[in-house]
């Protein structure tokens, strides 16, 4: 179906690709500007695509309300050393899976394996309960143990492992020949090979750790400690409706670093994750 | 001791090495607890005297009397098959429609693709804020002269606003995976075809969906699960409700574990969703027979 068109059912298409484009861009759109709108202007009727005047004041009552600067920084913190603890266990144990014959290696396969089959939602009770017998709930430690060796871990390792029997063995052969050790072939040769698959791993297990929300809601409840998904769903007001203005500004502010980054690296983003076949 | 550390051995021991801290996860963080949800069915605990008592089948038969359950399973096939099949057919569409000589199709490629990462709360909370019912989509609706309904409160629509939100938000993804997996397919064969004769709807029916089929396969596990594990955007948008219309089976766990501490019921939930998880991923898998062209 790749071929050139004639002008006329190109314009259609451009047509019909806008179309679609509104559901997908407009919430977004919406979130930025009506952050900047007074509450009153919200909810205007017909709604305006940009404020009438610019209302700065929301953003500065996000960290009134809340200590969201803490909470931001939990949440940055929490994903960092989850993505970087992931993509340590998820190399190694890829790379052996894949290159290292060793006793008993298939049968720990298979161990490990399963944690692919159970979403995180069906351990979350025992999960719970231990870390409460450990004295470790109201801490950050569940949000970063689980997913960087858990069940979450195990796509990691899974893609890293077909990553790397996909190299062609000869390299490492030449360097084993060369003289480098176990390690050094893992370190110097295989693992800068593995540049796209890290990233790939890198940003799935980012956007995962990101948008956490029901393990936080069950192990935090010190509002101190909260990540930014569970602090967002708190600006309420005393009646317990939400303050639209103030929330859309600290969605606003969840969203468009994480944006950003997106649309300048938006080709490893989409290619890195639709050639691992998988969804963050 | 350098005998015994030969060559042989020392490779052996990076093996485990480098497994293990996987494996210790696993173990303690996969497996420990898929045990526990067994052992926490067949108990009761008490908050208050922070007591366990055995019950023997007492969670279990709770379970197949629950007055909720019904409702609770059917608002889950709801979701789950809404989401999915509304999400493969809107992704292959656009797929489609981005898969042609086009300048400019890799900007709309990110727009489509957009949703998948901004944050899943920001998400559902300008949802919640479009579809009030002084919102944005009722704004633009009475633009057009149309009053429309209050959607999340609503029965039925509630669902549909969750259905429709779930899609916009994911699809991105699937359509990546099956532009990669159209890319793949030999334009040869669409000459072919039309050289025989094959009109546009033939050609899509017998040679782009057969070949990206173990696309649409791999698209579907993961579009299945996922829509099973579905709790933020319920959680912030519906609580469950209108009733009990939007209670999907997570979202009762939550329930009753966390907020009526109902722990040996809520691991009860458990088993049901992992066997739920388990036997459609295999009846998924074994499908791949009956309808996935060349498997390789």
């Amino acid at each position: 179906m790749r071929r050139d068109l004639k002008t006329r059912s190109k314009l259609a298409l451009y047509a019909l690709l806008c179309v679609f484009c509104v559901p997908f861009v407009f919430p977004t759109w919406w979130m930025v500007t009506s952050s900047f709108k007074p509450v009153g202007q919200i909810f205007a009727m017909p709604p305006r695509l940009l404020p009438a005047h610019w209302d700065f004041s929301a953003y500065s009552q996000v960290f009134e309300f809340q200590p969201f600067a803490r909470q931001y920084f939990n949440s940055c913190y929490i994903a960092l050393v989850v993505t970087l603890g992931t993509m340590v266990v998820a190399s190694l144990a890829g790379y052996a899976f894949a290159r290292i014959r060793f006793p008993g290696q298939n049968a720990l396969f298979l161990v490990v394996l399963i944690g692919l089959l159970i979403p995180s939602e069906v351990t979350i009770v025992p999960l719970f309960r231990i870390f409460e017998s450990l004295g470790l709930t109201d801490t950050h430690w569940p949000l970063i143990l689980v997913p960087m060796l858990g069940a979450p871990s195990v796509l990691a390792t899974f893609i890293m492992r077909q990553f790397f029997i996909s190299l062609p063995v000869e390299l490492e052969e030449a360097a084993r020949v060369d003289g480098l050790g176990q390690f050094g072939v893992f370190f110097r040769i295989a693992l800068p090979l593995a540049r796209p698959a890290l990233a790939a791993v890198a940003i799935f297990t980012f956007l995962n750790s990101w948008n956490m929300y029901l393990e936080p809601i069950v192990y935090l409840s010190t509002p101190e400690k909260f990540t930014i998904p569970q602090a967002l769903a708190q600006f309420v007001d005393a009646y317990g409706g939400p303050m639209w203005n103030v929330q859309l500004a600290a969605a606003s502010l969840t969203s468009l670093p994480v944006l950003v980054v997106f649309v300048v690296a938006q080709r490893q983003f989409v290619e890195g994750l639709a050639h691992s076949g998988l969804k963050g | 001791m350098a005998g015994f550390w030969n060559m042989r051995r020392r490779n052996n021991l990076v093996g485990y090495l480098f497994v293990a801290p996987q494996l210790i996860g696993s173990v303690a963080f996969v497996l420990l607890p898929l045990l526990l949800i067994g052992w926490y069915s067949l108990h009761d605990y008490n908050v208050l005297a922070e007591t366990v008592r055995f019950t023997g089948g007492q969670n279990y038969s709770k379970l197949v009397h629950d007055p909720n359950l019904p409702s609770v399973l059917a608002a889950t096939a709801l979701f789950s098959i809404g989401v999915t099949v509304l999400n493969l057919a809107l992704a292959l569409f656009l797929a489609l429609l981005l898969n042609q000589r086009l300048a400019g199709t890799t900007v709309f490629r990110t727009l489509f693709f957009s949703p998948v990462v901004v944050s899943l709360v920001a998400w559902a909370i300008v949802w919640q804020f479009l579809l009030q019912s002084d919102g944005g989509i009722n704004g633009m609706l009475h633009a057009t002269g149309v009053s429309g309904p209050n959607w999340l409160r609503g029965n039925g629509t509630a669902m549909l606003a969750l259905i429709v939100v779930q899609v916009i938000k994911n699809v991105g993804l699937n359509m990546v995976l099956f532009l990669a997996a159209l890319q793949g397919v030999p334009h040869q064969l669409y000459e072919a075809a039309e050289i025989d004769g094959a009109g546009r709807w033939t050609r899509l029916r017998r040679i782009t969906v057969p070949l990206i089929s173990p696309t649409i396969l791999l698209a579907s596990i993961i579009t299945v699960v996922g829509s099973l594990q579905a709790f933020a955007q319920i959680a912030v948008l519906t609580q469950g409700g209108p009733g009990t219309s939007t209670t999907v089976l997570v979202y009762y766990l939550y329930q009753q574990a966390f907020q009526f501490q109902h722990f040996g019921y809520g691991a009860t939930l458990s088993l049901l969703l992992f066997g739920i998880v388990a036997l459609l991923t295999a009846v998924q898998w074994r499908m791949r027979r009956k309808w996935v062209f060349n498997e390789t």
